[in-house]
């Protein structure tokens, strides 16, 4: 059970990356985003940060790293691929989930925790989750905000791809509890497949006591488990 | 007839003699450039050195003290930490944005010159009123370029201090400083240096902008026409940044440096002299070698631009293919810029010609020192003499609303959200405390740090306002449950040719010299900002200290402010409350002129409330301690109210000791009373938390979601032009 954690110039979350996924018990390794062989990995996880600099557009510049295009082999081939933050920027920018990520409405950028619910647990990411549980995770983005037009918005509902949604303490779904305006409150997506997900809130900032929840960890194993049987 | 050349680039005719004494001749323009920006004060301390003997600088922690690229201290296990504080005042207010944004780039590169993993930042901000709207653009601009850089190269700003003071309104104070962790093994110190040894200039291409930053826009007053100084101000590149550190951080880990310093004020004169300095050397620097981005650049232009995101590596010959190797896989430029040599002679060489040739060491050191003259401000006797007795309030309640609501002492949640505080999974106690604690992973230790500045109190009386700051900053780290081992300061001054400037330094430094003294907590690094006046007119003395605690091991259940619950007995510690109204927040939102003397912080009790704090906050019966600060007794329990979601019940009476700031006092909400409290010192039991309102005994009572929605508006709506 081999995660590969891709660090691109500019991730930052992939130390963090490493440690929760080593707090559930699975075997993540760093792997540089001009690496083009990750054929001894069953799983990939794209980390937070700004992979070249957010330059030109969010992931934009990512999607042509050389390991993207393992990435892409990876999900067709039903593996696990997971992107957190800016990671789930990248694999959108690569066609890899539906829709895309833009600037907060408040045009600010937002740190802090925020509520997410369990919208359907057909994901690698939200198998060991209850539907309907609220998740209690930091976010940490400036493009955060989920869009997608209006057909393909129509369709990730309608198939069950959205995963995570903003909501309040309560499980409320409102636009008073949608930090960053995004289209529905989505916070996390997968593919139709639902190997390949994605979400804007960081599950390892919530995977430990000391840290101020442990909500994140519920993902992180849904993953990892997830590995157990793909 | 046209003003000489050395003028204009900000240098006195004696300071021009004196380079032609040292060279033997007239110095060429390259030269000239080089010892005009080395000679500054920013780059110098010229003015300010003369006087920070009076700091004590050592204890069995310090393993490298002021004077280098950062302070050094053992926290045990193997770790060394280092911590540096750095002003970017002038370039935020000529451009909020890049300013900010350049000095979060500067102070990472100090820490990563020691060889440390910059892991956390704080920032020290200061502006004129946010009902100004030029004001509000800078403050925005300022934690917008922060949040910016800070975000996107990969290092969290967990903490910082947000003021407010008319004084500021044509000057404000960026101060940032940056806490870095490294392995004993891997300090990066630059003195074993030998003949021979290459200097490797990583990171991004150099340009023309900030040509003369540290001279004409650092070391100098602004007139009124400061927006043409904006060609001097750099334009970061958080991505290079972050690309580079990793790189050098690989090759510290890797061992495969001799020396590592950053290029910040002076670029590459600064870098490659100092570097040859402190090896006790000479170098021959090659023009020709630097990777740039705009043609037809000079020598002097070379030699001085200010272009972010470099850094000069000093590497054994035999090591270069593998520096070269690891800068090319982290995809950052790398370029053979010079050797070093025997001697002590730094030659510059364009085309193979010699453009400038200068004893290294009179670079690095050998500007002259000024004993400027100090003289009492007018005002002090004046204001000294004139201790208003401010009326009782009418409304308490609203005096507390009113303060709440003050931008200094309201939610700063609207900066800190913006800025990644949790990177890096260190961040155990949070911004919004009185200071984040940081827990040291690979060891049961946290740090506890603390940002605090001082402009109303030391404007009254330099000495015992810096003085009440240090005691004040000791007992923020104390609450987090750490013992203060450190301090770093950033003293921001006016223009240090006027006496009374000079005066107001000098009793500053005293005042922090005496508190840090009396706790036995040695100053390990600083920066001076002078010149930090406009159109004549000083900003308030303002010392900005940075402190460093240790909590070991890390307290079980760490006390935090949103922590305190329903029937929790909240006790009053400490000091004692005796009116100190002078400088205070009871004062400004009454409207009174700033009058009168601070009380003067008392050593006994002081040392004595730190060391009470700390044993409290490690216990782990209190949920809550909280140190009282602007505002006093009212403000502390409020925010321990607001952040908890529950009211309380004080039993006071006297509106002095509600609102009174009188120094080393700290406020503690226990989940249950430890045996013996009544012996620590000053305690007294004072009400307890309950219910939805915040009754002031017979004073006051605030619906506490009143409060809250005050509070957490404070700079929100000020910010929306409300």
């Amino acid at each position: 059970m081999n995660i590969a954690v891709v660090v691109f110039p500019g991730s930052n979350c992939e130390h963090d990356v490493v440690h929760a996924l080593r707090g559930v018990g699975s075997n993540p390794k760093l792997v540089w985003h001009r690496d083009d062989d990750l054929s001894a990995f069953d799983a990939a996880v794209l980390p937070g940060g700004f992979a070249h600099g957010d330059y030109l557009r969010v992931g934009a510049i990512a999607r042509f790293s050389p390991v993207m295009a393992e990435i892409e082999a990876m999900a067709a081939a039903g593996k696990p691929v997971l992107g957190i933050c800016n990671g789930l920027q990248i694999l959108c920018e690569a066609g890899l989930l539906p829709g895309a990520l833009v600037g907060n409405r408040d045009l600010s950028f937002i740190c802090r925790f925020v509520h997410v619910k369990v919208e359907s647990t057909k994901s690698s990411l939200t198998a060991a989750a209850t539907k309907g549980r609220v998740l209690r995770i930091p976010l940490n983005s400036y493009q955060g905000s989920y869009t997608a037009q209006a057909d393909v918005l129509a369709e990730v509902e309608a198939n069950g791809q959205v995963i995570l949604r903003y909501c309040g303490p309560d499980g409320t779904v409102d636009d008073n509890n949608n930090p960053n305006g995004s289209a529905n409150g989505i916070a996390g997506v997968s593919n139709a497949a639902g190997n390949v997900v994605g979400l804007m809130p960081h599950p390892e900032r919530a995977s430990e006591p000391i840290l101020g929840s442990t909500d994140g960890k519920v993902l992180l194993e849904s993953f990892v488990s997830a590995l157990a049987e793909a | 007839m046209a003003e000489p050349q050395h003028r204009l680039l900000g240098m006195t005719d004696g300071e021009y003699k004196g380079v032609i004494g040292l060279l033997g001749r007239e110095p060429t323009d390259a030269e000239l450039m080089t010892y005009s920006l080395m000679w500054s004060e920013h780059c110098s301390y010229k003015t300010s050195r003369p006087h920070l003997g009076v700091l004590p600088t050592e204890n069995p922690r310090v393993v490298v003290g002021p004077g280098t690229g950062a302070g050094v201290v053992d926290i045990g296990d193997g770790v060394l930490v280092a911590l540096r504080i750095e002003s970017h005042n002038h370039p935020s207010f000529v451009e909020p944005y890049q300013g900010a944004a350049t000095g979060v780039g500067g102070i990472i590169r100090d820490i990563l010159s020691m060889g440390a993993r910059p892991i956390a930042l704080w920032n020290q901000i200061r502006f004129g009123d946010l009902d100004n709207a030029h004001n509000r653009y800078l403050f925005g601009g300022v934690v917008a370029g922060i949040a910016g850089y800070g975000n996107a190269v990969g290092v969290p700003t967990v903490g910082g201090e947000i003021a407010f003071e008319p004084c500021f309104d044509a000057n404000p104070l960026i101060n940032v400083m940056c806490l870095g962790i490294l392995r004993a093994e891997d300090l990066v110190l630059g003195y074993n240096v030998e003949e021979g040894a290459v200097a490797v200039l990583l990171g991004a291409p150099s340009g023309r902008d900030g040509i003369g930053g540290a001279s004409t826009l650092a070391s100098a007053s602004f007139s009124g026409d400061d927006q043409e100084k904006r060609p001097s101000v750099q334009v970061g590149d958080p991505f290079a940044a972050k690309k580079m550190i990793e790189a050098c951080l690989e090759l510290c880990e890797r061992k495969l440096l001799v020396g590592l310093q950053d290029l910040g004020a002076a670029g590459v004169s600064c870098a490659t002299s100092e570097s040859a300095a402190r090896a006790g050397k000479g170098i021959d620097v090659n023009l020709d070698a630097m990777p740039r981005r705009e043609e037809g650049m000079t020598p002097p232009e070379l030699l001085v631009s200010e272009s972010q995101e470099r850094m000069l590596a000093l590497v054994d010959p035999k090591d270069l293919p593998a520096v070269l190797e690891v800068a090319e896989r982290w995809e950052t430029q790398a370029a053979v810029l010079g050797t070093i040599t025997s001697g002590d002679t730094m030659r510059v060489f364009e085309n193979g010609e010699i453009v400038a040739e200068m004893p290294a060491g009179s670079l690095a050191d050998g500007a002259p020192l000024y004993e400027r003259p100090a003289e009492k401000p007018g005002y002090i006797d004046e204001t000294w003499a004139d201790d208003p007795e401010l009326p009782a309030p009418a409304d308490a309640g609203r005096v507390l609303l009113d303060l709440l609501d003050l931008a200094d002492l309201g939610d700063p949640s609207w900066v800190y959200e913006q800025y990644d505080h949790m990177l890096f999974l260190n961040t155990i106690v949070a911004p919004g405390n009185d200071g984040a604690l940081l827990r040291v992973r690979g060891t049961n230790k946290s740090l506890a740090v603390s940002s605090d500045g001082d402009s109303r109190r030391c404007y009254l009386d330099p000495r015992r306002g810096a003085g009440r700051l240090v005691y004040e900053s000791a007992l923020n780290v104390a609450v987090a449950g750490a013992e203060p081992i450190a301090i770093v300061d950033n003293l921001n001054f006016g223009d240090p040719e006027h006496p009374e400037v000079m005066w107001q330094f000098i009793e500053t430094l005293g005042g922090l010299a005496e508190a840090c003294e009396a706790l036995g907590i040695p100053v390990i690094g600083g920066n001076v900002s002078f010149y930090n006046s406009t159109a004549g007119g000083h900003i308030q003395p303002t010392p900005v200290v940075g402190m460093l605690g240790l909590a070991d091991p890390t307290p079980p259940r760490p006390p935090r402010l949103d922590a305190g619950a329903e029937g929790m007995e909240l006790w009053l510690l400490g000091g004692d409350d005796t009116p100190d109204f002078a400088a205070g927040a009871y004062a400004k939102v009454c409207g009174a002129a700033l009058s009168g003397r601070p009380l003067a912080a008392d050593p006994e009790v002081g040392r004595a409330a730190v060391q009470a704090a700390r044993d409290i906050a490690c216990g782990g019966e209190a949920a809550v301690v909280h140190d009282l600060s602007e505002g006093g007794l009212a403000v502390a329990v409020a925010e321990i109210c607001i952040k908890s979601g529950v009211g309380a019940r004080l039993d006071v009476d006297d509106w002095r000791a509600v609102f009174t700031e009188a120094p080393h006092r700290f406020v503690a909400a226990f989940r249950s009373v430890p045996e013996g409290i009544k012996k620590t010192v000053g305690a007294r039991r004072i009400g307890v938390l309950g219910g939805d309102m915040i009754e002031m005994g017979h004073l006051a009572v605030v619906p506490l979601a009143e409060a809250a929605t005050v509070w957490r508006e404070a700079i929100g709506r000020r910010m929306r032009g409300a």
